[in-house]
């Protein structure tokens, strides 16, 4: 039985104190449940995973349906968004906020107050039609007055969040008059598009905010479009609990162990989704693998599969050629260490009853080259006998600690020389 | 779209031949004129409305389909006209040109407004079906009271259908298909469908007596249970035929192919006892019984590529190139067919005749989608029977029923039964076949309970079952999935010449491949010692030079081994796979140089 983390140790301690039970039953059970989670040395967990993981997604692929509306706000689900996550994508194809509000802003008003402040509003919101004049190459955008009223914008305001390079703007009436300086912006239908996608209010990247309730959490404002950085600026949003569905913003943001808890529930929450369930040890393995440079790599060719050690693993997956080529002209050695390669070759693979490299001599029984080299030398039961003498002695050496005289060592190491073939069976030869 | 006053585009067999200024006067026109015969009744004309285009086609190739004309909410079609038809006063040809019926193309379909039986005809229909099992095709119609079913169950009936082993043609013993089967004692069934009438020369199948009923647990799982007499006695027995071919080729240089008992001494000659049942001409004799791989007609070839003038045409430039029966099929010889190819060449087609008595694992279907494999045979003793003395053929299980909801079979098995007690055929045709109430209340007048129960006894025990099981006759097919074509195990057998692995596929006495989804298996098992076993096929034993690293080479009659590149160096024996050691020349081939570094353990 193994002993107990200190951490878990900790936690069950303050239990047994909390709710007054008796320590050392609860330990015992605690340590129980413990050693039966725990993976047996050199078990393939990493191919456990792998099954475990591709179990639900198959079910997925078998009954489809992708996408969910949470209160009017489509996000992708299901398989889809478990490959994004994995693929370690970018962007999401539909990226969102969850914002939580602090205590002080618990209530409807508020919560909508923040979420309208946060809303991205653009020109294109009042636009109610444009002209494009080609002659004078000017552009006339007609604003809708009374919504830019309802918003407590002014037309002549407006003018100064329109930044673009060589341009003059001027309002009459309720127009807005773009004119284009240079003959670079002699594209006015780009340049008309450029204009009206001018930021004038709210976060850049919110597109839509939804305000509901929630029994635990309070106010939660649900967006469209994510913008972690500056969401997390904005007063009454409780930073220390919202997040978004973009995990390349969150480790931009906030670091990799915070990418890698992103990785971990967002997986576990496509899947639960839709009513499977994975083991989260699994999934957060899986999140190690992916965030252990660092930085996040997806699973795949230019990810976790195409960074694996063996050469022979590499080509056996994807671009056979290409690692063909590197590891001719690098003169790459192959460790031999992981499984693939050991199939490949028709050896024990290195995990389960095949990890060990310990290899036992009965008296009687002779290194097989020696065989035809010694023949006319001692029989072989004495042979046998003088083996296990030197041996006796190489092991009476260690024990008495003299390091210096372990390069004598007949039997091999397999940390002299990690670059060979450690599985190597020889055969013998007549 | 264009505006509805413009002209609209007339083609005539896929060719722009002009515009017409109103197009419904301009299609009524020509339907009157080919309703009166002014017109060819082959002429189809359709108006597309989205592209405002009329395309009339009188070519050949259109699939077209008969159908009752319908003015002004009525049908042309009247009785008169019917008891006319039946008195034979007119024939078809007369409706055709007197504008009753039409036929229709699938262009002018889309214009058609069918209604499917006469009481629902309405102002708005242009047609009505000649009778509604028609919206079924040929397959789908055979399904008796099909319209109890639920849509799929029908496909599958209709897919099944077309798997059977009946009697498809009948000059089956002069024809010399590839492959053929044929039922040995083909039944109409007794409840039938309209289509069954015109298949009447081609049954599917046979009628059954079948008992719903378990079976001791063997006709779990869509299982079947046949009685052991009923198979004796022919139930289902069917033939196969199987023709090969070979001709007599003609070679370049005046050789030729040569059909005779290959002498010995000669290339791949098989040894004197493969020949044996050859006759003198090298040919195999009618209903000689042949096994797997036996021989069938002795040929030996000339080895090709053979030039220059003072080679002799001795045993030695021959090669035996005899025609086997395939791996895995017997027989006996059936039909010997000598002719001639079109270049003058001998040809020889050989049938062989194998028949197929029902065995453990051969399909069964009925025609309502329920299919299963045979899972025991049971003597005619050990089967329940009712107090008439009458034993079931079939055994099937009640739980088939529930989940697929298939009220057909039941309704089939009922009616199967009355018309077997008085005599009558049943017409079970969709939509318009007898309906329940009318063979219940024949049983009841033949002194049989409507519900089709009977109280069976236990043919093992004597004891009566406590409940009473819904027995009749059902119309049950066998397919074309037979385990004698299927069943195949191997333990050593034949490898690809390139990597030394096992063969694939049943006709090459291939192995089952231990695909990567169950390596992985092992893997997560921590199995390495079984992985390796499972996955050294192609194992081998190469020598490899320790100081280069690369293949060394074994003289055999030296025996000894070394290193083409060094000179002195040490050679150690390796075991790996075969396709391991194909990599390894494929890189020495691309030019990249595989070093192993090999060492004593």
């Amino acid at each position: 039985m193994r002993e107990l983390p200190v951490k878990i140790r900790k936690e069950v301690e303050e239990y047994a104190e909390k709710n007054k039970v008796d320590l050392s039953e609860v330990m015992e059970k605690v340590k129980k449940l413990y050693n039966d989670a725990l993976y047996y040395p050199e078990e393939a967990m990493g191919v456990v995973a792998a099954q475990s993981l591709s179990e639900p997604a198959t079910q997925m692929t078998m009954r489809t349906y992708h996408f969910a509306g949470t209160a009017g706000i489509q996000v992708t689900l299901g398989l889809p968004r478990l490959i994004e996550i994995y693929d370690a994508k970018k962007e999401p194809e539909t990226p969102s906020m969850t914002i939580y509000l602090n205590q002080d802003y618990q209530t409807e008003n508020k919560a909508m107050e923040v979420a309208k402040k946060i809303k991205e509003v653009k020109l294109r919101d009042f636009v109610v039609g444009d002209v494009i004049d080609l002659i004078n190459l000017v552009i006339r955008l007609k604003l809708d007055m009374e919504k830019l009223g309802k918003f407590g914008l002014e037309i002549e305001k407006l003018k100064k969040h329109i930044k673009i390079k060589n341009v003059d703007v001027e309002t009459k009436g309720s127009e807005v008059i773009v004119t284009s300086k240079k003959m670079e912006n002699i594209n006015l239908h780009k340049l008309k598009y450029k204009v009206m996608e001018s930021h004038i209010r709210g976060v850049k990247g919110i597109s839509h905010v939804i305000v509901s309730k929630d029994e635990m959490k309070g106010w939660i404002i649900s967006t469209l479009g994510s913008n972690l950085k500056k969401i997390l600026e904005v007063e009454g949003v409780n930073p220390e609990i919202t997040t978004c569905n973009n995990i390349f913003e969150i480790y931009d943001v906030l670091g990799v162990e915070a990418a890698r808890n992103a990785i971990i529930i967002e997986a576990i929450d496509t899947i639960e989704e839709q009513g499977l369930g994975v083991d989260p040890r699994y999934v957060s393995l899986l999140a190690d693998l992916m965030t252990s440079s660092g930085s996040i790599m997806g699973i795949g060719r230019y990810g976790v599969a195409g960074n694996k050690d063996s050469v022979l693993a590499r080509m056996a997956f994807e671009e056979t050629k290409k690692h063909i080529i590197t590891a001719a002209i690098e003169g790459i050695k192959d460790p031999l260490k992981g499984h693939v390669e050991n199939i490949i070759m028709n050896q024990v693979i290195p995990v389960g009853t095949g990890a060990f490299q310990l290899i036992g001599r009965f008296p009687g029984q002779v290194k097989a080259a020696e065989k035809p080299a010694k023949k006319d030398s001692a029989p072989e039961k004495e042979r046998g006998i003088e083996k296990v003498k030197e041996m006796e002695k190489i092991f009476s050496k260690k024990t008495a600690s003299k390091p210096a005289k372990k390069e004598t060592n007949k039997k091999p190491k397999k940390a002299e020389k990690p670059a060979k073939k450690p599985n190597k069976a020889t055969k013998k030869k007549k | 779209m264009k505006a509805p006053k413009e002209k609209v585009d007339v083609y005539f067999n896929g060719n722009f031949i002009g515009s017409v200024p109103n197009a419904d006067k301009f299609i009524a026109d020509i339907k009157k004129r080919r309703r009166h015969n002014i017109l060819p009744d082959q002429i189809n004309v359709a108006y597309n409305q989205s592209f405002s285009e009329i395309r009339i086609n009188s070519d050949s190739g259109r699939a077209r389909r008969p159908l009752i004309v319908v003015e002004a909410g009525k049908p042309r079609l009247t009785s008169d006209l019917v008891k006319k038809l039946e008195t034979g006063k007119i024939t078809w040809t007369y409706l055709l040109k007197h504008g009753i019926i039409e036929y229709l193309d699938a262009e002018e379909e889309e214009n058609a407004y069918i209604s499917i039986d006469p009481a629902s005809v309405t102002k708005e229909h242009t047609h009505l079906e000649l009778n509604p099992i028609l919206v079924l095709g040929i397959s789908a119609s055979l399904t008796p009271y099909s319209e109890y079913n639920r849509g799929d169950r029908v496909n599958y009936g209709a897919k099944m259908v077309g798997q059977a082993i009946g009697a498809p043609v009948d000059n089956f013993l002069i024809r010399a298909d590839t492959k053929f089967n044929i039922l040995a004692y083909p039944q109409r069934p007794l409840v039938r469908t309209k289509t069954d009438d015109i298949l009447s020369l081609h049954p599917y199948g046979q009628n059954v007596v079948i008992a719903i009923m378990c079976w001791d647990g063997f006709n779990m799982n869509d299982a079947v249970v046949l009685n052991k007499s009923s198979v004796e006695r022919g139930m289902f027995r069917s033939f196969y035929f199987r023709t090969y071919e070979t001709f007599k080729k003609r070679y370049w240089g005046g050789q030729e192919d040569r059909i005779s008992i290959p002498e010995p001494g000669i290339k791949g000659y098989r040894g004197d006892e493969a020949y044996k049942d050859l006759a003198e001409d090298g040919i195999i004799n009618i209903e000689t019984p042949v096994q797997s791989d036996s021989i069938l007609v002795g040929k030996t070839s000339p080895l090709r590529f053979l030039t220059g003038g003072d080679f002799t045409m001795d045993i030695e430039n021959k090669r035996e190139s005899s025609i086997t029966v395939r791996h895995g099929e017997k027989g006996v010889v059936d039909k010997v067919l000598i002719s001639e190819t079109t270049n003058g060449e001998q040809l020889l087609k050989i049938r062989i005749r194998d028949q197929r008595i029902p065995e453990l694992g051969d399909k069964f279907a009925t025609r309502h989608g329920q299919k299963g494999v045979t899972a025991l045979v049971v003597p005619h003793e050990d089967m329940p029977f009712t107090k008439d003395g009458v034993v079931p053929d079939v055994v099937f299980n009640p739980h088939g029923i529930p989940s697929r909801m298939t009220v057909s079979q039941l309704i089939e098995v009922l009616a199967g039964k009355c018309s077997a007690y008085s005599g009558k055929i049943v017409d079970g045709s969709t939509f318009s076949g007898t309906k329940e109430d009318e063979i219940r209340k024949e049983m009841l007048k033949m002194g049989f309970r409507d519900d089709g129960k009977e109280t069976l006894y236990d043919g093992r025990t004597g004891k009566a079952y406590q409940v009473m099981i819904f027995t009749g006759i059902t119309y049950y097919m066998k397919l074309d999935h037979m385990v004698a074509d299927k069943i195949h195990a191997r333990s050593k057998g034949p490898v690809t010449l390139l990597t030394r692995q096992p063969t694939e596929g049943r006709s090459k006495r291939g192995g089952l491949r231990l695909g990567e989804m169950e390596q992985q298996c092992l893997v997560g098992h921590g199995a390495a010692m079984t992985l390796k076993e499972r996955f050294n096929s192609d194992e081998t034993v190469i020598p490899i030079c320790q100081n280069c690293g690369l293949i060394a080479v074994h003289d055999k009659t030296k025996n000894k081994t070394h290193c083409l590149v060094c000179k002195d160096s040490k050679v150690l024996w390796v075991n790996t796979s075969y396709a391991f050691k194909l990599t390894l020349d494929e890189f020495k081939s691309m030019g990249v140089y595989p070093k192993l570094v090999v060492e004593e353990i």
